[in-house]
């Protein structure tokens, strides 16, 4: 049992924490990229944008 | 398309599954009904079987009633909304609202003057507390949610609702939940864990209703004719699945008997504290923040007439709430058995929330950049911007509370109670009256409200009520936290517990009449709401919701 909670603290430290940071660098980059400007202007007005 | 002849008419699959269906599921609790231990399980069983019966014949003649081809998904190029469960939804969120408020205010009398259970076990506070949390959270909350998720979904996508029975089996079995959840609390049936504690069939009947949920909802947004998912759907989407994520994690249950109301967990001592605060807590991210973010996120820029702030903004802290509050609910663990390691993780997540939060609340108000005179003008659009300040507020408050060192003082003590109704009434309350204000004239096709007076009176007599109740609050929980930890130079506690219940005394008294201000402002609103529908004038435009009898032939 000791083993098993030393494996998954220390995945969870390293890589868990490497996933997570990766996760949110690709959400900044998806957010962030300037090809994306027009179109998330244009979802900006989705609720003004209805008959 | 041209019909000569009218097409046979047949049952679809939906129809006739969910009849039997039904049907069957009367049988059941007929049978638990009879061979219940308790009288109050077998009451339950037949509310169960009771609304099965009624549910099997209203599908049956719905049926009969209907012509033979189903809505058709358009109208002359126009998606043909289906806001029938959406008004159902509405309407019963403005009546579950003022009950749960009145419940609040009583047991706010309680606290003051305690002779106000009448000595019955019924009205006693143990009793009313979870009655009032469950109403105003999940049948008040619940039903904004509901309704407002089903309107935003359909318009954003430019589709019809997915489903014919099943967005009514949402609204009515959700609203069932609700039934025999409140009733349950007034008997005595609870698991005793805060925000959850309808026991195992309510838990299992609350579960298929809100997999429908799901499936209605992504059936709709897989259906839309916009490429782009709008964020608000996004919000509404993490909020049904976590929940549902939620829900049966924390009520991994193994029932006594089909035949006992009782159930154990299978996890017990500081493991299922744990799984109920982490529960407890996205209850609070997910239900309370997550849903009412989508509501924010589409009727303040409707209202406004005005884009989105930040569109990047809003993706960036969406995917940050997200992934951040999942881990933040061991803060209310703070010096229990748990593992000090979890309680500084769940404090840190909290502190690091702040961003997401905030980033939420800028996004919100500064929409209504190049529109702020309308916040003279429009008291509507005033509830809104107001509840998103509170939602500001009171996120700063959270993470300053889950800090170790600060909620040493503050555990247990009424600041507690202040900072959740600063959420629940500033933000959560006031998003939601925006909105409802928003949804009854164009669900019912009116011009507009019937009274804008009312809707200004509503907001400044509910919002001197939140003011007297969390400065109240806030003033009683200080000083009951330092009553507690007080001691005399020879290291006895300066108070006995008795004595700083007598000095909360004048606090609850303040409070209580911020409540009463509060359940004022919803009578007002619902007043306005009534004579909107009854009296309001009509709009010009021919409405979505009218769907012809007969498909005119070409």
């Amino acid at each position: 049992m000791p083993a098993a909670y030393k494996f998954f603290a220390e995945f969870a430290q390293t890589w868990g924490l490497l996933y997570f940071v990766g996760v949110f660098l690709t959400v900044l980059v998806y957010a962030l990229a300037p090809s994306r400007k027009d179109r998330f202007d244009e979802a900006s007005r989705m609720p003004l944008q209805e008959d | 398309m041209a019909q000569a002849v009218a097409p046979s008419k047949e049952m679809t699959f939906g129809e006739a599954g969910s009849a039997l269906a039904f049907a069957g599921l009367a049988l059941l609790s007929i049978i638990i009904a009879a061979k219940a231990y308790t009288p109050e399980y077998a009451f339950h069983a037949y509310l169960f079987a009771a609304a099965s019966v009624a549910a099997t014949f209203a599908i049956v003649n719905r049926y009969y009633e209907r012509p033979a081809q189903l809505p058709p998904q358009t109208i002359g190029g126009k998606p043909n909304y289906n806001m029938g469960p959406v008004k159902f939804a509405t309407i019963a969120s403005v009546i579950w609202g003022i009950a749960g408020f009145t419940i609040g205010l009583l047991i706010a009398l309680q606290l003051a003057f305690p002779a106000l259970n009448f000595d019955t076990s019924w009205l006693s506070f143990g009793r009313m507390r979870p009655l009032h949390t469950s109403a105003v959270i999940f049948a008040f909350g619940g039903n904004v949610l509901i309704a407002s998720s089903f309107y935003v979904v359909q318009r954003t996508c430019r589709a019809r609702m997915v489903g014919d029975i099943a967005p009514w089996f949402v609204v009515l079995g959700y609203n069932f939940f609700i039934v025999i959840a409140g009733t349950g609390y007034l008997l005595g049936i609870t698991q005793g864990k805060e925000y959850a504690e309808p026991e195992w069939y309510a838990d299992l009947w609350l579960t298929i209703v809100w997999v429908a949920y799901l499936l209605v909802f992504l059936g709709t947004v897989m259906r839309r004719k916009e490429p782009h998912i709008y964020v608000a759907n996004w919000f509404y989407l993490a909020f049904i699945l976590t929940i549902a994520v939620l829900h049966l994690g924390n009520n991994a249950t193994i029932p006594v008997s089909l035949f006992s109301p009782k159930s154990y967990i299978v996890w017990s001592g500081v493991q299922d504290a744990l799984v109920q605060w982490w529960y407890g807590h996205n209850a609070v991210g997910f239900f309370l923040t997550a849903g009412f973010l989508a509501i924010m996120y589409y009727f303040i820029p409707k209202r406004a007439e005005r884009p989105v702030y930040s569109y990047r903004l809003s993706i960036i802290h969406f995917w940050s709430l997200i992934f951040m509050y999942i881990w933040a609910g061991p803060h209310h663990l703070h010096y229990t058995a748990l593992p000090d390691w979890a309680q500084t993780l769940g404090m840190v997540f909290s502190i690091m929330l702040w961003m997401p939060s905030w980033g939420g609340m800028i996004n919100g108000l500064m929409t209504l950049s190049g529109a702020w005179d309308k916040l003279r003008t429009d008291p509507v659009l005033r509830l809104m911007v107001v509840s998103v300040a509170f939602y500001g507020m009171a996120t700063f408050e959270g993470p300053l509370m889950s800090v170790k060192a600060v909620n040493s003082l503050s555990h247990y003590t009424d600041w507690t109670i202040g900072h959740v109704h600063a959420g629940a009434l500033g933000w959560v309350a006031y998003i939601s009256f925006g909105a409802i204000y928003c949804l009854v004239p164009w669900l019912w096709n009116k011009k507009e409200l019937y009274s804008m007076k009312a809707v200004s009176w509503h907001f400044w007599i509910s919002t001197l009520g939140i003011v007297l109740y969390i400065s109240s609050m806030w003033v009683a929980g200080i000083l009951q936290g330092l009553m507690w930890r007080a001691y005399t130079g020879l290291g006895f506690l300066e108070y006995s517990f008795i004595e700083t219940v007598e000095a909360m005394h004048p606090f609850y008294v303040i409070r209580a009449l911020g409540g009463a201000l509060f359940v004022a402002g919803s009578l007002i609103m619902a007043w306005n709401v009534w004579k909107t529908i009854s009296a309001g004038h009509e709009a010009e435009e021919v409405s979505q919701a009218t769907q012809p009898a007969l498909i005119a032939a070409e």
